[in-house]
């Protein structure tokens, strides 16, 4: 999850991102013709305003409400046992459930791919949606699992002792995102 | 969090807000098709129960199990402690099969705390002897909690806890539980069932002490009635039980005396028509099974909490 940067280079700014945005949005229209068996699933925690924006821009576009929703995956980590437990944050479900549905997951930045693993066995317990699909922000590469983003607003080659800070207005006052250089960060 | 949950003294009000958020969380798993979560996978946590528990250890139970944990239960009565084996040997015994957690209920005050010194896994007490019930002081306080309007609402409220105090475990725990959450406690006995020295503790602990409790009812937000335990008493305390409900009992009339909609909580199991009515335990205001459900939730959380986390914990 990436923290507030305060340092480090702005490579996407309010307006990059809000048109990263659009163009996901209608990307996801594009590949669903209609907007009315989907359903998207901001991951937690940047990933829910995400989803929020992108579903008011694609009932901007349709003209009817979009379903959306949170998910959270902390029980879900393969890495709980590496950490010090952390209360879990808030899934909200759309009263019509995600089976049958083409889902989005959306999340902030894709990294290691872990989160997004999560997420698929989370949504395993919750139903079983006809697609599932993942739209993200920020892909900042060094995979370690066999997964990929299907909307990617930004491609952002990264070193691996770089950091990427995304901030939002919801959750951090600001939209932008940095490239923060970690100060005796091993490759 | 502690490594252990011992007492209420072992969490602090953050650590209640952590586990309340969390129990939140694990409420609505018991709303899914699918009431299982991942947290617990591959660890075991077994239930030692030196005395008897049907809620308790099933809700242990189930919460181990919804979150993917492997329980066993084991009960005192039919296994090598019957035989005379000492606590020490059989809680070795047990828990060197390669146990991650220890869920204990002991007749004896202090025994989770003994036990707790000589096993490197977290120990929770589900209960020992006279002293300390922590996880249904936090299930009582998640519900009244969530009943009387989320986070932070029981700030300011004047909570009674009417009946057995001094065989409660629950009331020693629940006195320390809503304090940290900032509520104030009127305890309300006959003199014979109020525990030596009250007066010096509720004056350290701030609470009050009442023994007429048609007079507290009045300026309660809620009420917690605690279940007369005839199998701790040796008899003597009161006259008759006719005797105990007329001055003790949440009766039909008293419930009229109760604030509209002010929660009634029973940790259960009840003595329908001794300390409680079946009106007053039926009553749309009455939170007994709700109490149950979360019960569940809050020992997921307590599980989580102390079992998920970091291996060398």
């Amino acid at each position: 999850m990436a923290e507030p940067a305060i340092d480090g280079r702005v490579v996407l700014d309010a307006r990059d991102i809000s048109r990263a945005l659009t163009r996901i949005s209608h990307e996801i229209l594009e590949r669903n013709r209609d907007a009315e068996d989907l359903v998207l699933l901001g991951l937690h925690t940047r990933g829910v305003p995400l989803a929020r924006r992108i579903a008011a821009r694609i009932e901007a576009a349709e003209g009817h409400e979009v379903a959306c929703g949170a998910l959270d995956v902390t029980m879900y980590r393969d890495d709980l046992r590496t950490h010090p437990t952390r209360a879990p944050h808030h899934t909200v479900i759309p009263p019509g459930g995600i089976s049958g549905k083409t889902l989005v997951l959306v999340d902030d930045v894709l990294f290691s791919g872990r989160t997004v693993r999560a997420a698929l066995d989370a949504l395993a317990d919750y139903g079983r949606p006809a697609v599932v699909r993942l739209a993200v922000l920020v892909d900042r590469g060094h995979r370690q699992l066999p997964i990929r983003a299907d909307h990617v607003g930004k491609n952002l080659p990264t070193a691996r002792s770089e950091r990427v800070g995304l901030r939002l207005e919801e959750t951090d006052g600001i939209d932008e995102v940095r490239i923060v250089e970690l100060e005796g960060a091993s490759a | 969090m502690t490594r252990h949950l011992l007492s209420i003294d072992d969490v602090s009000a953050d650590d209640i807000a952590k586990l309340f958020a969390t129990a939140a969380e694990m409420h609505d798993v018991q709303k899914r098709e699918v009431k299982k979560l991942p947290a617990l996978r591959g660890r075991t946590v077994i239930n030692l129960f030196f005395e008897d528990s049907t809620r308790t250890r099933s809700s242990f139970e189930i919460a181990g199990k919804w979150l993917s944990a492997d329980v066993i239960n084991l009960s005192a009565k039919g296994s090598s402690a019957s035989k005379g084996e000492s606590l020490r040997d059989t809680v070795l015994t047990v828990t060197a099969m390669g146990v991650d957690g220890l869920v204990m209920r002991h007749s004896a005050s202090g025994a989770a705390h003994q036990v707790a010194g000589w096993l490197d896994i977290p120990v929770v007490n589900a209960g020992d002897g006279m002293h300390e019930h922590p996880t249904q002081a936090l299930l009582d306080c998640y519900t009244l909690q969530r009943q009387l309007g989320g986070p932070g609402s029981l700030e300011g409220k004047r909570i009674a806890i009417v009946g057995d105090l001094t065989h409660s475990r629950v009331f020693r725990s629940n006195v320390k539980a809503l304090g940290k959450l900032g509520a104030s406690v009127v305890a309300v006995a006959p003199p014979t069932l109020m525990p030596a020295g009250i007066a010096e503790w509720a004056k350290a602990d701030g609470f009050a002490t009442s023994y007429d409790l048609d007079a507290v009812l009045p300026e309660v937000d809620a009420v917690m009635m605690l279940r007369v335990q005839r199998e701790r008493m040796s008899g003597g305390y009161f006259p008759t039980s006719r005797e105990y409900t007329v001055g003790y009992g949440l009766t039909r009339p008293r419930l009229g005396l109760l604030r509209d909609g002010a929660p009634i909580l029973h940790p259960g199991p009840m003595n329908r028509g001794l300390e409680i009515s079946p009106e007053a335990a039926d009553a749309a205001s009455s939170r007994i099974l709700d109490q149950v459900s979360a019960g569940v939730a809050i020992r997921m959380s307590v599980l989580y909490h102390l079992l998920a986390g970091e291996e060398s914990a």
